[in-house]
């Protein structure tokens, strides 16, 4: 056998090593459903949640609370995730300015006892994506 | 013929003119031996190329004037620019979008064409012929026509009445132009995304050419021949591309607030897979050039770098990345074609590779571990690899997509941690990296045996370990853990160093040459030593040390890391005290931040302000009061005074906020002190939003004649005087009206005074008022009535809660390691590209030949 194939060997077993690696590391989108069964089985691997927040009536975000004078590091809000399970979040970091605007929320984080505490949270603002606001198009009839 | 049409029109032409060029380039070449053409069809195919490139600039120079003209009725300026844009922003909103973008890329690939057509001489046909065929495909990418419902392309000429053809107003005006534009995302509004794109795009670009002549090599048979030339583009593209990332870094870090350089985020990772494999692919050539082995390698990685800057160009622009990545584009209904294109070129060049394969030289020799061969060549295998971990990882999204398209729902999602599970892996990568890069260098410019290399190493690696050792103790001393990939890491960027720079000091002694090499692998280490003291040992400042601790939920292992700033109020943090003193306004004609209480809002105009006092830097007066200013209001800066308690010293930063409505509300920049030996870098993590009203508590009010004195709760102030008011702005006074102010000081903390002017003014025969604010103590003040018998004022006071930052700070240690070792790298480059133009053909054994003589001289 030359070095060379024994060279690819190794190559092939690390390549390998690597994607065994990148799926144990991945991780998945759940619900708060699976999230708590994950963490009742003491699965503490980190998850995502896709989810919405709910409005009352006068469309204001229900939920949410951030007192930054009392304590800048301690963010709470509800969400709803696709399965329509209201599930109340902690972030442990100050509220992301834009929140209220977001359309979507994604958090990543796990159970912990009766809250999901998320350490990131991705936000989906719809004017991000979608250019359908245009500015003075009212105004100027 | 609008300037739009005429834009489209261009576009068409450059597309056929592609499209013709590639067809007689191909038949010019088609059937013949390398260097003989059929020159009638070679005529068409130059004729082509030349009609094209003049169309590209056409559609190019028509876009910009749609811009620079603010011509709204085309969508494209309308989303990317705005009245109040400068002229180098438009250049950056030119290629803020998709189409934009394709054109960037598509005009440096005319460029390079142009320099091809000149040089490449026996080349030319084969080489163009794959040249027009990928400027075709990006043509069609911005062509924008449409069969049916098949559309090809997106153009950057479509009007706002075609876009949105529903919008209400139509229906009343069709001729409606909106009256402003978008404006560029204020993030983007960074001197280094002026030049950091192009840049990107020049190295995206340059790995074309080595491309184009390995598929000219494997069509005409010339299997070796292309190495030359594709070297010496290979440099170019290795060196821009790498220099482009890091700009890119470089200003994520400024910019950005993750507190880093790297994100890993798919879009970073889209470039810097490529990157690796065409420095991969380099090394392969160089071992071909000077050890007649690896050319089967060089070959496979010069076409897999292009296919994978395709395959980022799918990942960036397809929208399958819209829910993991930050800055990915939009869909614009063009992944279907992308794929198409992809699939493509990748059938195309791995069927020509496996027709050739079989005659592609190899190397009989059998390499020993004396060969320097060897290492180039494992050292390039690790650099494959970690670029394999990056595009497993960064895929992810698209095997969701992928079988989902076969009706399979799959849930995976990218690592919950993603700078944990890089890091993991990529950290050996450098390790590797940085130890065979100096292992091949020692060995490179010597002939090797048991003596030789015993005698090259000791040196390098006594020192290296000697330093390992020193700085594992200074870090030991210091109370830092350094766990065993931090050591492993550390042991070999430094011999990677030091390796690389004793070989360069004998080249200098021996009097030969620098080695562009050696110099770039000096980068490379440095870097990875940056990367390592800079990211390992990040340190946050700003950990919460009020004391506060609810019993909640589960606070053990949080890190709490921001603090709370009231304005004006010193509040401890880590080894300095902060103040947070006021907010500033960027005055393009100043060349300092200006106060904001100095500036008075100008109605109906948010770019415009009146000083209300002098402003002046320094000894220099800009602005007298009253008069109008420029301001740029979409940013706010924050200014926060760092005094080191120890000491004392003093230094100011200012961290911004940008209202950003496209972006959906506030996003915080940095801002950075930079020390020798470390950053501090704090950036706002939240603010009272500025757009938001303030809570303004019920009026208290007071009815005092002049010189009385009015208790506020915390605070007192005088009542000077009333006078009219002359210079306020934004009043718009006729004749008749009359305006009076008041002009009252009202006592702050520690002695300091603030001159407070509410309004009374009769306009029309209505009564108006205008309060004027101190934002330092959250007062607010209304010049309610003037009873003229009596020489009574009434005023009433509003109070609100005091102004304030979170703010998060950090400290980087020997992040410049990263920056300088950058520049070295490029230097390395540089050198490379600089001896390669001027001794084309120093064959390795010539080249040993010198290095004898000048040693036995």
């Amino acid at each position: 056998m030359k070095k060379t194939h024994l060279l690819a060997l190794v190559v092939i077993a690390l390549a390998i090593g690597i994607v065994m690696a990148t799926a144990g590391d991945a991780s998945v989108y759940v619900s708060f459903k699976e999230a708590k069964e994950l963490a009742a089985d003491g699965d503490l691997r980190k998850v995502h949640v896709v989810g919405r927040l709910p409005h009352n009536a006068n469309n204001d975000i229900v939920g949410m609370q951030y007192n930054p004078t009392l304590d800048p590091n301690y963010f709470t809000f509800v969400l709803v995730d696709t399965n329509r399970v209201h599930q109340q979040v902690v972030y442990f970091n100050p509220k992301p300015q834009d929140f209220e605007k977001s359309e979507q929320v994604v958090i990543t984080g796990n159970m912990r006892n009766d809250v999901f505490v998320a350490d990131k949270i991705l936000l989906k603002c719809p004017s991000k994506y979608v250019e359908n606001e245009v500015k003075g198009a009212t105004a100027g009839l | 013929m609008s300037i739009g049409d005429w834009g489209h029109l261009s576009v068409i032409v450059a597309f056929v003119a592609a499209v013709v060029s590639a067809f007689g380039y191909y038949m010019a070449a088609r059937g013949r031996a390398l260097g003989e053409v059929d020159p009638a069809w070679l005529k068409l195919g130059r004729g082509g190329f030349a009609v094209h490139s003049l169309a590209v600039i056409s559609v190019i120079v028509t876009l910009f004037a749609i811009i620079y003209g603010h011509r709204y009725e085309y969508y494209y300026a309308w989303s990317h620019s705005s009245n109040h844009l400068p002229v180098y922003y438009m250049i950056s909103c030119f290629w803020e979008g998709q189409e934009g973008s394709f054109l960037l890329w598509i005009f440096w690939h005319v460029l390079l064409g142009a320099l091809l057509m000149r040089s490449a001489r026996q080349w030319e046909a084969p080489v163009m012929a794959v040249f027009a065929g990928v400027q075709l495909f990006l043509m069609s990418m911005i062509l924008g026509v449409t069969f049916g419902s098949l559309k090809i392309g997106s153009s950057p000429f479509i009007l706002m009445r075609e876009f949105m053809p529903d919008l209400p107003v139509y229906k009343l005006n069709p001729d409606w132009v909106p009256q402003d534009g978008k404006g560029l995302n204020a993030l983007l509004q960074n001197y280094w995304m002026v030049i950091h794109p192009p840049t990107l795009f020049l190295g995206f670009a340059l790995t074309l050419v080595p491309f184009a002549y390995a598929i000219a090599g494997l069509w005409k048979g010339e299997l070796t021949k292309w190495v030359q030339p594709a070297i010496r583009w290979s440099l170019w593209g290795g060196g821009v591309l790498g220099i482009g990332i890091m700009m890119g870094a470089y200003w994520a870090y400024e910019t950005l607030n993750f507190g880093g350089y790297w994100n890993w985020d798919p879009v970073e990772n889209a470039v810097y897979i490529p990157w690796l494999v065409l420095v991969a692919g380099l090394h392969a050539l160089v071992l071909w050039q000077r050890g007649r082995t690896g050319l089967r390698t060089a070959f496979a990685l010069v076409v897999t770098t292009f296919l994978l800057v395709l395959y980022a160009t799918f990942l960036t622009r397809s929208g399958v990345l819209g829910n993991a990545s930050v800055h990915s584009f939009t869909d614009l209904g063009l992944s279907g074609q992308l794929i198409v294109y992809l699939a493509a070129f990748v059938v195309l060049s791995v069927g020509m590779l496996v027709w050739r394969w079989q005659q592609i030289p190899v190397s009989e020799k059998e390499l020993t571990m004396y060969n320097p061969e060897l290492w180039v060549f494992i050292g390039a295998t690790v650099l494959c690899l970690g670029a394999f971990q990056v595009l497993v990882t960064t895929s992810i999204p698209v095997y969701n997509a992928f079988v989902g398209f076969f009706g399979v729902k799959s849930n995976l999602a990218l690592p919950a941690d993603q700078i944990a599970h890089y890091t993991k892996i990529q950290l050996w990568m450098g390790v590797g990296v940085a130890v065979l890069s100096g292992i091949a260098q020692l060995m490179w410019w010597q002939k090797n045996d048991k003596e030789s290399v015993t005698n090259t190493f000791t040196i390098p690696a006594m020192l290296t370990l000697l330093g390992a050792a020193l700085v594992i103790l200074l870090v030991r001393q210091n109370g830092q853990q350094m766990s065993l990939p931090y050591i492993a890491l550390l042991t070999t960027g430094l011999f990677g160093v030091l390796a690389n720079l004793s070989m360069l000091l004998q080249l200098v002694r021996r009097k030969v040459r620098l080695s562009g090499g050696a110099v770039s692998h000096i980068g490379i280490a440095l870097m990875l030593l940056g990367i390592l003291a800079s990211a390992g040992y990040s340190n946050i400042i700003s950990k919460n040390t009020s004391g506060l601790l609810y019993s909640r939920e589960m606070p053990e292992e949080i890190n709490r890391d921001n603090v709370l700033l009231w304005r004006n109020d010193v509040t401890k943090m880590g080894p300095y005290e902060l103040t947070y003193t006021g907010q500033y306004f960027d005055v393009p004609s100043v060349p300092e931040y200006v106060n904001k209480e100095l500036l008075f809002p100008v109605l109906n105009d948010e770019y415009k302000a009146v000083a209300r006092g002098e402003i002046k830097v320094g000894d220099k007066s800009y602005y007298k009061a009253g008069d109008t200013l420029e301001i740029r209001p979409e940013d706010t800066y924050y200014r926060v005074v760092y005094k080191h308690q120890n000491s004392g010293e003093e230094f100011v930063l200012f961290p911004r906020a940008q209202v950003n409505e496209e972006m959906g509300g506030l996003l915080a920049s940095p801002d950075i002190k930079l020390f020798w030996d470390h950053d501090i870098y704090s950036h706002v993590s939240s603010v009272p939003d500025p757009t938001k009203e303030k809570d303004w508590s019920e009026a208290k009010e007071f009815v005092v004649s002049m010189n009385d004195t009015l208790f506020l709760n915390d605070y007192f102030a005088v009542f000077k005087s009333a006078e009219p008011a002359r210079n306020t702005a934004g009043l718009g006074l006729g004749k008749d009206d009359i305006a009076v102010q008041g002009d009252i000081i009202v006592y702050g903390e520690k002695g300091r005074q603030y001159h407070v002017h509410p309004v009374f003014v009769v306009r029309n025969g209505m009564v108006g008022r205008v309060p004027d604010e101190v934002e330092d103590l959250g007062l607010r003040i209304t010049f309610d009535n003037i009873d003229p018998q009596k020489g009574k004022f009434t005023f009433g006071v509003s109070t609100t809660q005091k102004d304030y930052v979170i703010l998060k700070a950090m400290e980087k240690p020997f992040i410049n390691l990263l920056w300088s070792g950058t520049l070295l790298m490029g230097l390395g480059f540089a050198i490379a590209i600089y001896q390669r133009g001027r001794q084309p053909k120093v064959a390795p054994a010539a080249a040993k030949a010198i290095i004898k003589q000048v040693q036995a001289a």
